[in-house]
């Protein structure tokens, strides 16, 4: 798997993000934001931080950026792409991925280990005969960090319950963990197709039990099955 | 053009360092000349009153690889790789602006760190505010607390640790500390200093405006008073955002080896690291301030020169290697301009365009301020106030509670949730989890603990003791987490040092820092010199602040402060010898007073290695050091971080002579709280004490002991955001 990891100006999260692919499977390398050109990529991570300083709103420049443009067209056709945390907000902000983050319910940045459910895609585990509940398709609880000051997940009613009935829920907060204020407790999501998704909480900095947890890498092996899938 | 002599007096300097200006100069200095002199004769910059003190601290050691005098100190960890620390203070700033204060506080101490070369990987803090009943105290909190999210947030840097104190004394003053460690290659640290004649000098970074000008002679060596609003315009603002396209492209310069030399522009700007620059390199400078880009264009050359905008850093580069030192500019889109050039002239000379505006000698101009001597002299008794919060006869359980709930012993959780700690993954130890930050070095294989520290009501009491203890607690959250010192920062917070009983405590606190550093054998690497911290009711309490920098050779061997597992024994290890003077329950009873026991510098260093020695070799479940709020709050501490409940007879203590409250709450030096496998604690000399078990914290201690639920417990220590956010539990 050769994985291309997004770096804007004012990205922070990089450099995790590269190891976290390394360890997840296959090879990584930087992309510079002025790239217009991702080579043979397999899977795309854009990574967390305050691109471009993120003065105007969160990912509202980085989504104009020439590698935005190039992942834009790479997810398209069908490619996998993975933004987290700041990478979540140039998604939503380029309209690839549904919703928008707003500042968080207490207005501070919060730091904090949180636990996720995984939600699968409604076709991953489907037998003839129709869709399954949600409850089916949650996967064993994740323990990730998350650390941001605009991560509540915010989208018009009708939007999440189309995301909901779509199987585009991919992440939730587990219960008492939704410490931002997210809509339904969404932490992440996916777009229709599936091959793009972003979430709020840190998959890169779980990679590793020193630091705390390997839950993350499962976040990475998904992708790696939506490729694989795809 | 010359300058009225009231001119020099406005700037901050006295009439005998003007004449003496004069006399260095041959002639009275114009405006230019002046508000340089101002600058780099301040306090701030010059160390007048403290840099002969300073001479008495130990700074060699076999680890040392950069000492005192460069942008940040370093030691060896291995492997061909170095750890650079520093901590520097932002008070007066803060003071003002606390967000911005504290933001610019960190985007400091952050380009000392790159400045060597080192990529920076983590940061600490050290905050000081007074009572949270008062509102400005939660302002000044609040908007520090932000600022230092903020920055560090942005930048992607980790802050791994702290710690904030609420005492009277800070109510008009804060302190904010800000520590940054960083990793390079040995080989790639770079120095400050300008060499090379004819090289180029190259102005990196943000544009030059008016913010911050004369922040370090008005702000920074004057006490603060009424009218400080009319000081905002010399608050620094400031922008991670440029830091972090900065940090970068002076790391790939570096790695490329583009540059002679580099430095960061701090306080008193390009006069400070221009001056600085050339004063290290035994060289001159010609700097024009008509190729500086600026803010705003009509701004006068003095202006330019001691503008303390943020985000700029000042390297020396060969003529040949100019043009790609700026295609690195230009990649990473921050400003770069060749705005003068090393000479062999021995001056600092500023020029615009061709007309020549300043020129002074280096020498008189960097090391030509006259140093002072302090006139000590002790105080007869506690000079600062006493105020009780605690009534008489209040029972011991209630006194257990109302320390945990002390906004300086509860949980900072509050705070430090406001920081990413996780950024780099390098952090094995978060905040609260342990006494010190734990980082992993992939690098060189190891890893390296942190610790700052430095409890100024301690100081106060007793200002020798005092700053011991500082040292002693450092040294005792490193071993805890089984890390042995390699070096030691600082920053000393004092009062106005012309003061006879604030030059007894800087006199008494350096005296002290040095024969602690030495009995341990743990030199000190850098630090920062904090003065006339004095709000209208006096000075602060003393307050030297530590940073130590420790080694661990295996991550996964950390103990944790949280007690473990039930069943566990618990056991006190090391020569503590508790007492109530100058503890929190002395505070909280209103009965500071003047005084501590001189701790045993040689003792608690053996139960260091003791404790290092066992966490290394895993036979410690959790190790956690007796500090503020003494022996009952170290436990509940253990209890309420693992869930779990203790069951503890401080007979021992009481056989040692102490009274039951002295042994519940009384504080000092060489405790360590640990639990184990009984045989093996009481094989490492410990004292065994009671179990890990149940679900409430009882501990016998005569007619004082106590039996409160763990729940109880845990909703005191917690208390922090009310009291923060709205001054009540």
């Amino acid at each position: 798997m050769k994985w291309a990891v997004l770096q804007f100006p004012g990205s922070c999260d990089e450099r995790d993000a590269l190891q976290a692919c390394t360890l997840a499977s296959g090879e990584a390398r930087l992309i510079w934001h002025e790239e217009r050109d991702l080579g043979d990529v397999e899977a795309v991570v854009i990574p967390g931080g305050f691109s471009y300083g993120d003065y105007l709103r969160a990912g509202a420049i980085a989504r104009f950026s020439p590698a935005m443009e190039a992942v834009a067209e790479f997810a398209a056709a069908g490619g996998p792409v993975l933004g987290i945390c700041n990478g979540f907000q140039v998604l939503c902000e380029a309209g690839l991925l549904p919703g928008a983050l707003l500042l968080n319910e207490s207005m501070r940045f919060v730091c904090r280990q949180v636990d996720l459910v995984p939600i699968a895609p409604l076709d991953a585990l489907s037998t003839p005969g129709g869709a399954q509940s949600n409850e089916r398709r949650e996967g064993r609880r994740l323990s990730i960090p998350a650390k941001h000051g605009e991560g509540r997940y915010y989208a018009p009613e009708d939007m999440l319950d189309a995301l909901e009935v779509n199987g585009q829920v991919a992440y939730r907060y587990a219960s008492d963990h939704n410490f931002n204020g997210s809509a339904r407790g969404i932490a992440g999501v996916r777009n229709e197709a599936g091959n793009v998704v972003g979430l709020m909480p840190h998959p890169e900095h779980a990679v590793d039990p020193l630091t705390g947890s390997t839950d993350g890498l499962r976040v990475f092996e998904a992708v790696a099955a939506a490729r694989a899938r795809a | 053009m010359t300058v009225g002599t009231a001119k020099h007096r406005e700037l901050g300097l006295t009439d005998s360092e003007f004449e003496l200006i004069v006399e260095k100069m041959g002639r009275e200095p114009n405006v230019v000349e002046l508000a340089m002199f101002s600058l780099l004769w301040s306090e701030h910059c010059a160390y007048k009153h403290s840099r002969k003190l300073l001479r008495q601290l130990p700074t060699e050691g076999e680890r040392v690889v950069m000492g005192p005098g460069e942008n940040a100190g370093a030691v060896d960890v291995g492997n061909g790789y170095a750890v650079a620390f520093k901590v520097e203070s932002h008070n007066h700033p803060s003071a003002v602006e606390p967000f911005q204060g504290a933001a610019t506080g960190v985007g400091g101490i952050l380009r000392d760190v790159f400045a060597i070369g080192a990529r920076p990987i983590a940061i600490l803090d050290s905050l000081r505010f007074g009572e949270l009943d008062s509102i400005r105290s939660r302002h000044l909190l609040d908007g520090a607390v932000r600022g230092i999210g903020h920055y560090g947030n942005s930048i992607g840097v980790p802050n791994v640790g702290g710690e904030i104190y609420f005492e009277e004394p800070y109510e008009h003053n804060c302190l904010v500390n800000a520590m940054c460690l960083g990793l390079a290659k040995t080989k790639d640290m770079v120095r400050a200093a300008a060499a090379g004649i004819g090289n180029t000098v190259v102005l990196m970074g943000a544009s030059t405006g008016r913010d911050g000008i004369g922040g370090a002679s008005v702000l920074a060596s004057a006490e603060l008073g009424d009218g400080d609003e009319a000081k905002r315009p010399t608050v620094q603002i400031g922008d991670p955002f440029e830091e972090s396209k900065v940090l970068e492209c002076c790391l790939e310069l570096l790695e490329k080896g583009l540059l002679v030399s580099l430095q960061d522009l701090g306080a008193a700007g390009l006069t400070s690291s221009a001056g600085e620059m050339a004063a290290a390199g035994g060289v001159g400078i010609d700097i024009d301030v008509a190729r500086v880009p600026l803010r705003e264009a009509d701004m006068e050359p003095f202006e330019i020169m001691v503008s303390e905008s943020q985000e700029r850093m000042l390297a020396v580069v060969e003529p040949a290697r100019v043009p790609e030192v700026l295609a690195v500019c230009e990649k990473w889109q921050t400003g770069s301009a060749e705005i003068g050039v090393v000479t062999d002239s021995g001056q600092v000379r500023i020029l615009r365009g061709g007309e020549v505006v300043g020129q002074m000698p280096v020498e008189a101009l960097v090391d030509g301020c006259p140093l002072y001597d302090l006139e000590p002299a002790e105080p007869a008794g506690w000079i600062y106030g006493n105020r009780a919060t605690l009534a008489a006869g209040t029972s011991a359980e209630n006194e257990l509670l109302a320390l945990l709930a002390a906004p300086s012993v509860a949980s900072k959780r509050w705070a430090f949730e406001q920081y990413d700690s996780v950024v780099g993954s390098r952090t094995v130890r978060r905040p609260e989890s342990a006494d010190a930050a734990v980082l992993q070095l992939p690098e060189s294989g190891n890893a390296i603990a942190v610790s700052i520290d430095g409890n100024g009501r301690r100081v106060a009491c007793d200002p020798y003791a005092g700053t011991i203890e500082a040292v002693l607690e450092c040294a005792q959250n490193l071993a805890c987490v089984g890390a042995e010192p390699l070096g030691l920062t600082n920053c000393l917070n004092f009062g106005n040092p012309e003061k006879p009983a604030t030059a007894w405590q800087l006199d008494q606190s350096v005296s002290a820092l040095a024969e602690a550093c030495r009995a341990l054998g743990v030199p000190v690497v850098g630090g920062n010199v904090s003065l006339y911290n004095e709000g209208p009711e006096g000075p602060i309490y003393p307050t030297p602040v530590v940073g130590m920098v420790g080694e661990l050779p295996d991550p996964a061997q950390v103990a944790g402060s949280a007690f473990v597992a039930a069943g566990d024994a618990i056991a006190l290890i090391g020569p503590f010898a508790p007492t109530l003077a100058g503890s929190e329950l002395a505070k909280q009873r209103g009965e500071l007073d003047k005084g501590l026991p001189q701790p045993d510098i040689i003792a608690v260093a053996a139960a260091c290695t003791i404790v290092r020695d066992a966490v290394r070799a895993g036979g410690l479940a959790s190790a956690h050091d007796v500090s503020d709020g003494g022996l009952a709050c170290a436990l509940a501490e253990s209890s309420i971080g693992a869930g779990i409940g203790c069951r503890v007879d401080l007979q021992p203590l009481r056989d040692r002579g102490c009274l039951p409250e002295q042994a519940l709450f009384g504080e000092g030096s060489g405790g360590f709280l640990v639990s184990g496998e009984r045989g093996v604690l009481e094989a490492l000399g410990g004292v065994f004490l009671g179990e890990v078990g149940g679900t409430a914290i009882e501990i016998a201690a005569g007619d004082r002991s106590i039996v409160v639920g763990l729940g109880t417990a845990e909703s005191a220590w917690c208390s922090l955001p009310a009291q923060a956010e709205h001054g009540g539990t």
